[in-house]
């Protein structure tokens, strides 16, 4: 599986969706993943691909890692990917 | 002063998974206590426990739910739910605003410390769930409670070591006594069987490799249990007015401090805990016909109670009944005051005392009618449920019927 196609398959696990119904211009809201859901799915990813997430539940839209669609919090674990390797 | 009845009562423990099997087995003298099973039990010098079995969370709890709910979070949304449900309460407008949940532990969330320490520590990983402090939480179990039901008044959690349950049903009688709140739920629940809650134990050697013999001669320790005991106090005019089952009446309670010792029991803190409950029911110590004694097996604990009741009761501590049926269920730590508050119900509304199992030979320092072996039919009125933890902190609930 791709990068992209993994990212789906965890954030749709976490809204209870199939991986189909997760598009990249959906935003977490759409999806209905609250705080604590995104939380966990950056944990989830974390895990899945062994990086660590520049990310602060204390204010998720400061620091680099962004996460305002899908899109972007694919393109942001591809770049954390290319760096890892 | 308001009058307190309890209108619901719900648990899941080692003896059932509901009051009714809890009772039934109380009854017969059934015990619940056998071979531990969990990850490293090998490695435990104690290998026995009452422990929940047949305990399946699929279809009860869904994904998002377990990774929020510890087990003791489990235990207590179980017997809230029998409870509540006995209850006929539902909270909304002003009862849910007023209404609260006090609840005991001692542990917390004990299984959640141990798997996330052993993957730190032993499997060397650096990241741990993100749910690990909400799950842990010694109120985590309060508040789903809370949750769950729409109970939006005082809300928290009590943690006194084994008297938790106790010292939290003693704070939600006197808030329904007070007039602060019209109904509160309350009791407790512990879940400490998994490889470093025993192990944390065993360091005591205060534990019995074989059984809980509470009173007998040649008693070798306590046997640790888990489980939850959640019931529903409610103002008894108000319980009336709505034609609700009364199970029993709290009529009093006390608690006191021994400020001795750490770990060793007080004859005198035991006993000012008994006779300030019962000056607070404002009964006689005559009227007394069965304590739910705290019971635990220990060589310490025993004789100490047994001499504190002989102090507070005089010449009628040899007619009184008093027994523990931690011998049937172990000791639950922090919810043990509410899985045995059931006894007390059922000395009360079916005039049953449960049993102190496992009898074998009387013990001179524990000369009492301790109910050895099989339980007894008997008309008993008032009650007591003691509970006195480490830390020398005891409290006392006295009940009637109704």
């Amino acid at each position: 599986m791709s990068i992209q196609d993994r990212v789906i398959a965890i954030i749709a696990e976490q809204a209870v969706l199939e991986p189909s119904d997760v598009t990249m211009d959906s935003t977490l809201e759409d999806l209905g993943i609250d705080s604590l859901g995104l939380v966990e799915s950056i944990f989830a990813i974390e895990e899945e691909f062994d990086i660590s997430i520049p990310f602060n539940a204390n204010d998720p839209s400061s620091g680099d890692f962004d996460i305002s669609n899908v899109a972007a919090i694919v393109g942001g674990i591809q770049s954390l990917m290319a760096e890892k390797a | 002063m308001k009058r307190v009845v309890i209108t619901g009562a719900g648990t899941i423990n080692a003896l059932g998974h509901d009051v009714p099997q809890t009772l039934e087995a109380m009854r017969e003298g059934r015990c619940g206590i056998g071979p531990l099973e969990f990850r490293d039990v090998d490695r435990l010098a104690i290998k026995i426990g009452g422990q929940v079995r047949d305990f399946e969370t699929e279809g009860r709890f869904n994904r998002q739910q377990m990774t929020l709910y510890d087990r003791f979070t489990q235990f207590t949304l179980c017997a809230a739910e029998e409870a509540i449900a006995q209850s006929g309460l539902e909270f909304h407008g002003d009862l849910a605003a007023r209404s609260g949940v006090v609840l005991g532990t001692a542990g917390g969330g004990v299984s959640t410390w141990d798997d996330n320490y052993r993957s730190v520590y032993e499997d060397g990983k650096n990241r741990v769930h993100p749910f690990v402090v909400p799950k842990l939480m010694n109120n985590a179990a309060a508040s789903h409670v809370s949750m769950q039901y729409n109970l939006k008044g005082p809300t928290f959690t009590v943690s006194t070591a084994c008297a938790s349950s106790n010292h939290a049903m003693a704070q939600a009688f006197a808030m329904v006594r007070s007039g602060m709140a019209p109904a509160m739920i309350t009791g407790g629940s512990e879940s400490m069987l998994c490889f470093g809650g025993v192990k944390a134990w065993e360091g005591l050697r205060v534990m019995s490799k074989d059984a809980c013999r509470p009173f007998s001669l040649g008693r070798n320790g306590m046997v640790q249990g888990e489980g939850a005991g959640v019931f529903v106090f409610e103002e008894y005019e108000r319980a009336r007015a709505r034609g609700a089952e009364i199970l029993c009446e709290v009529i009093g309670f006390a608690m006191s401090s021994d400020a001795a010792d750490i770990v060793m029991p007080s004859k005198q803190g035991a006993a000012r805990a008994m006779a300030g409950a019962l000056a607070d029911a404002g009964v006689n110590r005559d009227s007394v016909g069965y304590i739910n004694a705290h019971g635990t097996g220990t060589a310490a604990n025993d004789k100490t109670e047994c001499a504190a009741v002989a102090d507070v009761f005089g010449p009628h501590a040899d007619r009184l009944m008093i027994s523990s049926t931690k011998s049937m269920h172990g000791h639950l730590i922090g919810g043990t005051g509410a899985v045995e508050l059931l006894a007390c119900i059922m000395a009360l509304r079916d005039g049953v005392i449960a049993p102190t199992i496992g009898y074998e030979e009387p013990d001179p320092e524990c000369a009492l009618d301790v109910v050895p072996n099989e339980a007894r039919e008997a008309d008993v009125s008032v009650c007591l449920s003691n509970a006195f933890a480490f830390g020398g902190l005891n409290a006392v609930l006295a009940l009637r019927r109704i």
